[in-house]
């Protein structure tokens, strides 16, 4: 006993025909305040990132001969009052928007081009993990049997293991290279992706079209792209904005370790390391890229969120 | 309209009558993507004390909807929204939310489709059915016990003493729905809401629940709600049938004026199914196209579901296999497929022996063989629309594309009576029968010689129900296909077959032209499963119980 019937039949007479775009609009037009906020705070990274050159007003390790000038005044109470702490204090709205850091590198700067190459990396790795993973966790799904086995304990024994720990390990080994960062980070993490496509995808493989797929003879890679893959995409994007998180955040803890992405490439963990000490003499000037990271987090968050609930069933999606 | 027919049913029945429900103008509304729509119009029911009232309607006819507004209940994303629901003489809609609750379970009770759904797996079945009377404490847990046995016992349940002290997991479907059914009469309640309780069940354990739950109603002398889509098995059961359609009622009268003189053309629809007769060929003396030769198939080592099966069909005919559930038909579906490679045995196609893996076989051995299922929902890429759903095969097989591929699919659209309109809609935008349709469009452009058709209709509504089988029978006639048709329901087999077999535990208990198979002598199960399936008359469920050799496997 469905209520559904006479809606269909409404829909179906009223056009059969209709386009994407104005679908994903409407959507769009029902987002919540929380999704339209992340998606604004996205964009802004993404448009800054792309175009770092035009946007950042010095180079990207050009050094000024004013180390430690700080944006804000953060009163430090003592005997005498609130006094500013560093001799080389610029106020607010002079020629470093932001201050400068240990080496009187401009922090505006620094921010604009650590957003693209933090950026860049993390979701070059969500990618490659997702390739890695989703296609090896599909592919386990349809072929079952000893190779889902092998390759789940496979998976097993590698998620075993702290993946922040092994990391570590693993570039010390092979050397922190910017190729390297990515390729061990996405490996690492492509256990996750691999076990939720598995999951998603045992579902959809018991289905009848599949099975009507193979009946007709289709190749293996046209089933899992063609008849898996469309299925199983929702969960796997909003995966996507919740992985691209983490690895964000594994790649800044570490450059924050030191073997992350090495100077004088700018990128948000590290640059939290290099000025953390000023944190104790009231400068804030570490606190502006871990703000960066923990806005474009919150943000993807939102969008993910609204995503999920979007996708949480198939109903929804006609 | 349905005001007359009401006053009619009224002076029928006699004013002066003991009404124990009376529904008047009930509106609901239903919440889908975040509009609201009426599902239940302004429908009036009522129920004298002591009888059976049968609702009768396709799905989304707002049966269920009204069945559980009889509560006073709406499920989650419904909504009453007008209408009186005086029950007993009071309108539960006006009393609060506790009151109405100490009416349910205790005044009321339901009985949902799905028993293993309704009982907790981890509770014995005693401690569930004596719930309710402790819960409103009605009677000591001695009393209750007493009375859910004396129940079981009544509803022709097995060793009544004890069966209660099993899991739910522990006894069978057919079993599981009597309990139930003991489960509502525990607390003598005077109104009982059936909610479709044998439609889950196979067709042979079907009538023994209808007979328990028949007697238990008239010993209990309580009234019912029996809601169902089945006009023949309500017709065994009810006094009065309300036929509904679209959240209207189309018909009201007593059973037997519905089933034989129905006044609404719709009612005459649902009454005039089951009624196409296929003449039958006589060709199995003919070269045959499938021959199944004395096949045994097990899954994993233990578990044999085929012994030597040796069945088979010619051209451009339909054999119909005939069984319950768990007696091999769909595995021998997918022996024939090969998705499961026989034990032993072989399967001849147009005289060749055909690899029994599947990845054996080539691709024109994979396409003259097709295959329809049974739940059109999930036999369909819901993220694929309808063009390259039908049109893949035409890719794949012929090497057909762009206008040409488009062209065909249009062709094959028109000849399953839906039409090019439908080229761009997705899954969810086509009813149940539409679905199967597309279905049947896609076995077609392989152009099939054999299309194994599993239970293909059983999902479906009666009324769509008949227009697929009509549909596939025009095809057969054009395309001069053959069918291997699956399926539990008889009337189906002498709908569309030309030759039967019966399976009974993965054994052919009977195989030949269906005018043998379905004439006498028959052999215990054949009589029974003829016997069981219910017909559009009153008095069947009496004639069948007297007459029939042997009891279901549900005993």
């Amino acid at each position: 006993m469905t209520t559904t019937t006479p809606s269909i039949e409404e829909r179906a007479g009223a056009d059969g025909e209709r386009s994407t775009i104005s679908l994903v609009l409407r959507e769009l037009r029902k987002a919540p305040l929380t999704a339209w906020f992340g998606m604004l705070v996205i964009f802004a990274y993404l448009f800054v990132a792309l175009f770092a050159h035009w946007v950042a007003p010095y180079g990207e390790s050009q050094v000024f001969d004013t180390p430690y000038a700080n944006w804000a005044y953060i009163p430090h109470w003592s005997w005498l009052g609130p006094i500013p702490y560093w001799v080389t204090f610029e106020p607010t709205g002079s020629e470093f928007l932001l201050g400068t850091d240990q080496l009187g590198r401009d922090m505006l700067t620094r921010l604009i081009y650590g957003a693209r190459n933090t950026i860049g990396i993390a979701v070059a790795t969500t990618l490659l993990s997702f390739a890695i993973g989703g296609g090896l966790g599909i592919l386990a799904a349809v072929r079952g049997g000893w190779f889902d086995q092998i390759l789940s304990r496979a998976v097993d024994v590698l998620m075993a293991i702290p993946s922040l720990i092994f990391a570590l390990m693993l570039l010390s080994i092979f050397g922190s290279s910017v190729l390297n960062l990515i390729i061990i980070i996405a490996i690492l993490d492509s256990t996750r992706v691999f076990r939720l496509s598995r999951a998603v995808a045992m579902n959809v493989v018991v289905m009848d079209f599949v099975e009507a797929a193979r009946l007709r003879g289709e190749r293996l890679a046209w089933i899992m792209r063609r008849e898996i893959l469309p299925n199983v995409l929702p969960p796997l994007v909003a995966e996507f904005g919740l992985r691209f998180c983490f690895v964000f955040l594994t790649i800044s803890a570490l450059s924050f370790l030191g073997v992350g992405i090495q100077p004088p490439t700018a990128d948000w963990g590290s640059m939290v390391r290099e000025n953390a000490t000023l944190i104790t003499y009231g400068n804030v000037t570490p606190l502006l890229p871990a703000g960066a990271i923990a806005l474009l987090t919150v943000a993807v968050n939102f969008v993910v969120d609204w995503f999920l609930h979007k996708t949480s069933g198939l109903r929804d999606e006609h | 309209m349905s005001t007359s027919m009401n006053g009619k049913a009224a002076s029928a029945t006699g004013a002066a009558e003991d009404v124990l429900l009376d529904i008047r103008g009930l509106r609901i509304e239903g919440q889908s993507d975040d509009v609201w729509s009426q599902i239940v119009k302004g429908v009036d029911v009522k129920l004298v004390r002591g009888r059976v009232l049968g609702l009768i309607g396709e799905s989304g006819a707002g049966k269920s909807t009204i069945g559980l507004a009889a509560m006073g209940f709406a499920r989650p994303g419904c909504r009453i929204t007008g209408g009186e629901i005086y029950f007993e003489g009071t309108d539960i809609r006006k009393l609060s939310q506790s009151e109405q609750i100490r009416l349910r379970g205790r005044r009321i009770a339901y009985v949902a489709q799905s028993a293993a759904a309704a009982f907790n797996p981890a509770h014995r079945l005693i401690d569930q059915v004596v719930e309710a009377s402790l819960a409103h404490g009605l009677m000591t847990r001695e009393e209750a016990v007493a009375r859910a046995i004396e129940l079981f016992g009544r509803l022709g349940l097995p060793d009544p003493e004890n069966i209660g002290n099993r899991y739910p997991h522990q006894v069978s479907g057919g079993q599981l729905q009597r309990i139930m059914t003991a489960m509502a009469l525990a607390p003598r309640p005077s109104l009982v809401v059936f909610d479709e309780p044998t439609t889950a069940l196979d067709v042979t354990t079907q009538i023994d629940v209808l007979v328990a739950i028949k007697n238990a109603i008239h010993a209990e002398g309580a009234s019912a709600l029996y809601i169902t889509h089945d006009l023949a098995v309500v017709a065994q059961i009810a006094d009065e049938i309300m036929v509904l359609r679209h959240g209207r009622m189309v018909e009201l009268g007593a059973t037997d004026d519905i089933i034989s003189r129905p006044k609404e053309e719709y009612t005459r629809d649902l009454v005039g199914i089951r009624q196409i007769h296929k003449t039958e060929g006589n060709g199995l003396a003919r070269e045959p196209l499938l021959f199944v030769d004395g096949v045994t198939a097990a899954y994993g080592n233990a578990l044999t579901v085929l012994h030597d099966v040796t069945v088979f069909l010619p051209q451009a005919q339909t054999l119909a296999i005939v069984g319950e559930s768990g007696s091999g038909k769909s595995t021998m579906a997918r022996v024939i497929t090969g998705l499961l490679p026989p034990r032993k045995g072989v399967i001849r196609f147009q005289g060749q022996n055909l690899p029994p893996r599947l990845a054996d076989r080539s691709k024109e051995q994979l396409r003259v063989l097709q295959m329809i299922y049974q739940m059109p929902d999930v036999a369909i890429n819901p993220r694929q629309k309808v063009r390259e759903i039908i049109g893949r095969p035409l890719d794949f097989y012929f090497g057909l594309s762009g206008r040409e591929r488009d062209a065909r699919v249009s062709e094959l659209l028109e000849q399953i009576e839906l039409g090019r309109k439908f080229l761009d809609r997705y899954p969810a935008e086509l009813s149940g029968g539409q679905k199967q349709r597309v279905c049947i469009a896609r076995a077609l452009a392989a152009e099939p010689r054999l299309i194994i058709c599993d239970e293909p209709t059983s999902a479906l509504d009666p009324l769509v129900a008949d227009g697929i089988l009509k549909l596939l029978l025009r095809l057969q006639a054009e395309t001069k296909v053959s069918y291997l048709f699956i399926t539990h329901d008889i009337a189906t087999v002498r709908a569309i077959a030309d030759s039967v077999c019966v399976l009974y535990r993965g054994k052919v208990v009977r195989f030949g032209p269906k005018a043998e198979v379905l004439a006498p002598p028959f052999d215990d199960y054949t009589d029974l499963l003829l016997k069981s399936v219910p017909e559009m008359q009153v008095g069947w469920l009496e004639d069948v119980l007297k007459t029939r050799r042997m009891e279901s496997a549900g005993n």
